[in-house]
């Protein structure tokens, strides 16, 4: 897929849920391998938007196409194969608590197999794979209700891409945890971005989340995050990283984290604290 | 004017699609056939023993207090006619129907609330399944056999509950003549309908159960409430629809 090509395109869209404005003529672009946060207050519409992208929430009015594909045009059994091209990390890791976490990351996968025709053993060997990612191989045969919240979501992150989707979506991925658990996670989905060029939207009401998309990188030789260094590299990293704020359902801020820091718009101002 | 109207016709129009969906799942692959046969445990098979109770009582109730009506007008000896007839038409289809919307309708509502709110049907919907297939088809393929199953238990319990109190209690007629009147007070229409309800109650509380469980907003509170309203929604419906084939077969 070339560089330029748009993933995830909003076109003037529209969400009312009774009198409230969830998405209110929003339009935005998303192209492979950048990274957009998503900042807003609560109730502003962030999660609705991210539901949006894959049809999970239809809209009033408008257009989204997700890799040039309508799908406010389209019936929910045929977003099917198109939704398996996109990751999705629910708020709360929105495991299945009937199955237990080898299962909850396989099942994307088996899922699939209805269609493709995967071995059992390969199915497996990815689900596994996938978890060491996370680090947290160990939890294969237990259930989402053994482990903690932290770790939840971090089983929900090897779920999303478990299938190397091209698009991760993450809603609220450190909502609610502590902040060294919440750094843990953010570092996950930067070694994510990292090591498979993913595109992705991080709905989060943390600043830091964003800065940490913006100024780290994976180093994969030593396994951690290191600070971007100052050269053409760091800047192209914090233009791919862009920042979006929203109010009441509308798109009121949309740049890089310099702009951001420099807004002078007091709603705006409100996200970017350290 | 008639804004006040629109909500619910919406609602019924949702659970239509809903039931439409489900029933053509039915013939449309994937299916889930271990879902099937673990709800049919749940329901079935965990239903049993406060079905079989229920039944047993009902029967040995109607025959105690038939027993003096029928005493005063000389006609004790046709207990067993009454109480099959009330029994299998009647009272044994809508007294399990009502169990088991007790038990698995909130059952339904309960789980499927507690999923949406946890946000597993999106996760499902994200990951490529349809939770009509997934969820309702199941629990409508498994109430709807299972229902007919534990209502022919329940009447057969029924009967010797009432041939205990009539034969051994009362002595109000012999066992033979017990079993022989209760047999020939029944014909063919009695059977089919006594098969038929437990169907469609089978599906109506399958279908109000997993329908007020994916309808589910408000969190916690909202699974307590749509808990509450598929047991009271289903009630309604399982006496409305009993009504109305009483009146389609009596006519």
């Amino acid at each position: 897929m070339p560089a330029t090509e748009s993933i995830v395109e909003f076109d003037d869209v529209t969400k009312r849920f009774g009198e409230t404005w969830a998405l209110k003529n929003v339009s935005l672009t998303l192209k492979a391998g950048e990274t957009r946060i998503i900042l807003g207050a609560a109730g502003s519409g962030k999660t609705t938007l991210l539901k949006a992208v894959i049809g999970l929430v239809p809209v009033d009015s408008g257009h989204v196409r997700l890799f040039n594909q309508d799908v406010t045009q389209m019936g929910e059994h045929d977003m099917y194969e198109l939704r398996s091209k996109a990751g999705f990390l629910f708020q709360e890791g929105g495991l299945f608590d009937s199955l237990d976490i080898g299962e909850n990351v396989e099942y994307p996968l088996s899922n699939q197999k209805l269609a493709h025709d995967a071995s059992d053993e390969e199915i497996e060997r990815r689900a596994r794979e996938a978890l060491r990612f996370v680090e947290l191989e160990q939890t294969f045969t237990k259930f989402p209700s053994e482990v903690s919240g932290g770790m939840r979501r971090r089983v929900g992150i090897a779920r999303a891409i478990v299938t190397e989707p091209p698009l991760v979506l993450y809603d609220s991925p450190t909502a609610g945890l502590d902040p060294i658990t919440a750094n843990t996670i953010m570092a996950v989905i930067a070694k994510e971005r990292d090591t498979r060029n993913t595109a992705a939207l991080i709905v989060t009401h943390r600043y830091q989340d964003g800065e940490l998309m913006a100024n780290f990188r994976y180093d994969p030789k030593n396994d951690e995050m290191i600070r971007v260094p100052e050269d053409e590299h760091a800047d192209a990293q914090r233009a791919r990283t862009k920042f979006m704020v929203m109010r009441e359902g509308s798109v009121v801020f949309l740049g890089t984290r310099v702009d951001l820091e420099r807004s002078t718009d007091a709603y705006v101002k409100r996200f970017c604290k350290h | 004017m008639l804004d006040f109207l629109k909500q619910p016709v919406a609602s019924f129009q949702d659970f239509l699609f809903l039931a439409g969906r489900s029933v053509a799942n039915i013939f449309r692959a994937p299916h889930y056939y271990s879902d099937v046969f673990t709800q049919m445990d749940v329901i079935g098979v965990g239903s049993l023993p406060i079905v079989l109770l229920t039944g047993f009582f009902s029967g040995g109730i109607i025959a105690l207090q038939m027993a003096r009506a029928l005493n005063t007008y000389g006609a004790g000896s046709q207990v067993g006619a009454i109480v099959s007839i009330t029994l299998i038409r009647e009272l044994g289809p809508v007294l399990t129907a009502l169990l088991v919307a007790g038990r698995n309708a909130s059952g339904m509502a309960s789980e499927l609330g507690s999923m949406k709110v946890s946000e597993q049907i999106d996760a499902m919907r994200a990951l490529g399944t349809d939770p009509s297939q997934k969820l309702v088809t199941p629990r409508l393929t498994a109430t709807a056999l299972m229902l007919p199953l534990l209502t022919v238990l329940a009447d057969v319990l029924g009967l010797f509950g009432a041939y205990l109190v009539s034969v051994p209690l009362l002595s109000l007629v012999t066992g033979t003549e017990y079993w022989s009147t209760s047999w020939r007070a029944l014909v063919y229409n009695d059977l089919l309908q006594g098969l038929m309800k437990p169907f469609l109650f089978g599906v109506i509380i399958s279908l109000v159960g997993c329908y007020y469980g994916l309808n589910t907003t408000g969190g916690t509170q909202g699974v307590g409430r749509a808990t509450t309203q598929a047991v009271v929604t289903a009630s309604i419906w399982i006496f409305l629809t009993t009504f109305l084939i009483d009146k389609v077969f009596v006519s």
